[in-house]
């Protein structure tokens, strides 16, 4: 594995180069509805996100309004498209036009996901499974070196959301994303919606989950609402559909994590049925409450220690 | 055949197929599950076209246009993950679809509708003003024997039905497009152009149309004006020139690239 020297990470206890200088605060992601209200009022939020892809247009509203507000707060720039778990060799004319968004904007964070996206040349706009064993490790770890080595910097990688497991897996997920942390050197974005999602789809524990992730790693967290379904036994089956408030199962979760984690910027995400900013803007102000409280709880016990 | 060809034949299938190899904790049917995906790209892309052609589905109303809608990206399925301008081959697709046949202008609104896009979307680029043009609107021939080179958003439509006119009777803020004053029959042509970052659609007459195709192909001001004043001897050349000018049209002077045919 060759990562670029200044983006290896240290060995051993040391902390690593960081993989993200977002503030430990809530942010929110950011949508055209809201461009002109966030110009407006600047309001007081850790940072904005926004979806690589959308952004990959030569000029216009997109680009006045991103690069207004870029110079206010910080930003981290979420990839959609990258298929970084595909079988194919990565799109190198898309991580150029990502190479060029990251020169052009400078965001405080990069993030991608463990899924894949694009087959045969033919894009499907959704974040797709692949199954855990040797060889999609070795291409996912080949692949996020690319990743790494094309932008010069380290890169998040997000745990899925999934409705499916393969005959084929050999691994947990975990270990899956352990093992690609281990080798490759990235940071991880741990998606709490998707760490419950997930284990509601396949019957895990999530606090086991999450206990079970390279947490040292983790650089950035993801809160998000779902939707519910049944599966072919009436089991439940929820949706990762990013169209609803954050669930208070979710919080509990998103709290629990923190008590292993201590506070990480953490992003709203809200693709659909999108409401008027201030909604979003107190779902991330919660997430700083949790934080704090979260700091008061722990600061005692870390003084004494 | 590799996994990954099975399970993206299978999300795009008219059928509802199930790749194999999936599997499910409580041994239920993963086809079930796997319909999540075929759902979330199927409903993901047809958005993606609705928010993209507005009017398009408003003259078709929203059950005709989403049923199109999915079989155009079955068979045009994203080649990018780029998806500003996905479906920019719908209105060639229109014209091939043979229940739509009965609205002959609905590619061509359309065609319009995804103009707009593009011109959203297109590079910025700081026009000329007035300025710029004072020493040459006082010398004739520098003035006829240059060449523009327009904004990356400018684009023209020619039309043989009233494409601006229905466009703009649904751009009615309450929703109710009025109709009863719009002859669809009716050629028109359209001027597509972002000002600042506003994308513009107007409706000019035939004659300036042609003349600012030609501009855009790189003839002079002298040789397309000379054309539009043939087709159109009261083509008002002022006033087109004023419009061009005043919109941010023009961005740069430009030796000629195209003789006169
Ligand atoms: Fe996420």
């Amino acid at each position: 594995m060759t990562i670029p020297a200044n983006c290896r990470p240290s060995q051993g206890d040391a902390p690593a180069f960081p993989v993200t200088t977002l503030p430990a605060r809530g942010g929110v992601g950011l949508k055209p509805e809201h461009f002109r209200e966030i110009l407006d009022t600047a309001p007081d939020v850790g940072f904005f996100e926004v979806h690589a892809e959308n952004y990959m247009v030569d000029g216009g509203p997109f680009h006045h309004y991103l690069g207004r507000i870029r110079q206010r707060h910080p930003i981290s720039i979420h990839g959609v498209g990258l298929s970084i778990g595909g079988e194919e060799p990565l799109d190198a004319a898309h991580l150029d036009r990502l190479a060029a968004l990251l020169a052009r904007y400078q965001p405080e964070s990069f993030s991608e996901h463990l899924a894949w996206s694009s087959h045969g040349g033919v894009y499907l706009n959704d974040l797709l499974p692949a199954p855990y064993h040797v060889g999609t490790l070795a291409r996912v770890c080949a692949h996020i070196d690319h990743v790494q080595e094309r932008l010069q910097r380290r890169m998040l990688l997000e745990n899925p959301a999934t409705y499916v497991e393969f005959a084929a897996s050999t691994m947990a997920e975990t270990d899956f994303i352990g093992e690609v942390v281990r080798r490759t050197g990235c940071g991880l974005l741990l998606d709490v919606n998707n760490v419950h999602v997930a284990s509601v789809n396949h019957n895990r524990d999530p606090r086991a989950y999450i206990r079970a992730l390279p947490l040292k790693a983790v650089g950035q967290i993801h809160l998000a609402g779902f939707a519910r379904d049944i599966d072919a036994a009436g089991d439940p089956l929820l949706i990762d559909s990013h169209d609803a408030p954050v669930a208070q199962v979710v919080w509990d979760l998103y709290a629990f994590a923190l008590d292993l984690l201590g506070p990480l910027p953490t992003l709203i995400e809200r693709d659909g049925d999108i409401p008027v900013f201030p909604v979003l803007l107190a779902e991330a102000q919660r997430a700083d409450r949790i934080m704090r409280q979260q700091l008061a709880a722990t600061a005692p016990a870390e003084a004494c220690a | 055949m590799s996994a990954q060809r099975h399970f993206a034949e299978a999300v795009l299938a008219a059928e509802p197929l199930c790749p194999p190899g999936l599997m499910a904790w409580n041994g239920s049917d993963p086809a079930r599950r796997f319909a999540v995906y075929r759902n979330n790209v199927m409903v993901s892309l047809i958005d993606a076209l609705a928010d993209s052609y507005p009017v398009t589905q408003d003259l078709v109303g929203e059950e005709f246009f989403r049923a199109m809608a999915r079989l155009f990206v079955r068979t045009h399925p994203p080649r990018s993950p780029v998806l500003a301008l996905y479906g920019a081959g719908l209105a060639e697709f229109i014209e091939g679809f043979a229940p739509a046949a009965v609205l002959p202008y609905l590619a061509d609104v359309a065609r319009l509708e995804m103009l707009r896009v593009q011109a959203w979307h297109a590079a910025d680029a700081a026009p000329l003003g007035l300025a710029d043009f004072a020493a040459l609107l006082e010398n004739a021939p520098a003035l006829a024997a240059t060449g523009f080179d327009l904004h990356p958003s400018l684009a023209v439509l020619r039309s043989a039905h009233a494409v601006v006119s229905l466009w703009a009777a649904h751009q009615a803020q309450d929703g109710t497009p009025d109709l009863t004053a719009v002859d669809p029959a009716l050629p028109e042509s359209a001027l597509v152009l972002r000002i600042g970052i506003d994308v513009e659609i107007r409706r000019i007459p035939c004659a300036t149309a042609q003349f600012i195709l030609h501009l855009q192909q790189g003839l002079a001001f002298g040789a397309a004006a000379q054309f539009a004043l043939d087709t159109e001897p009261a083509f008002d050349l002022p006033a087109v020139l004023g419009m061009l000018i005043c919109g941010g049209a023009i961005i740069n002077l430009c030796q000629p690239r195209r003789e006169p045919a």
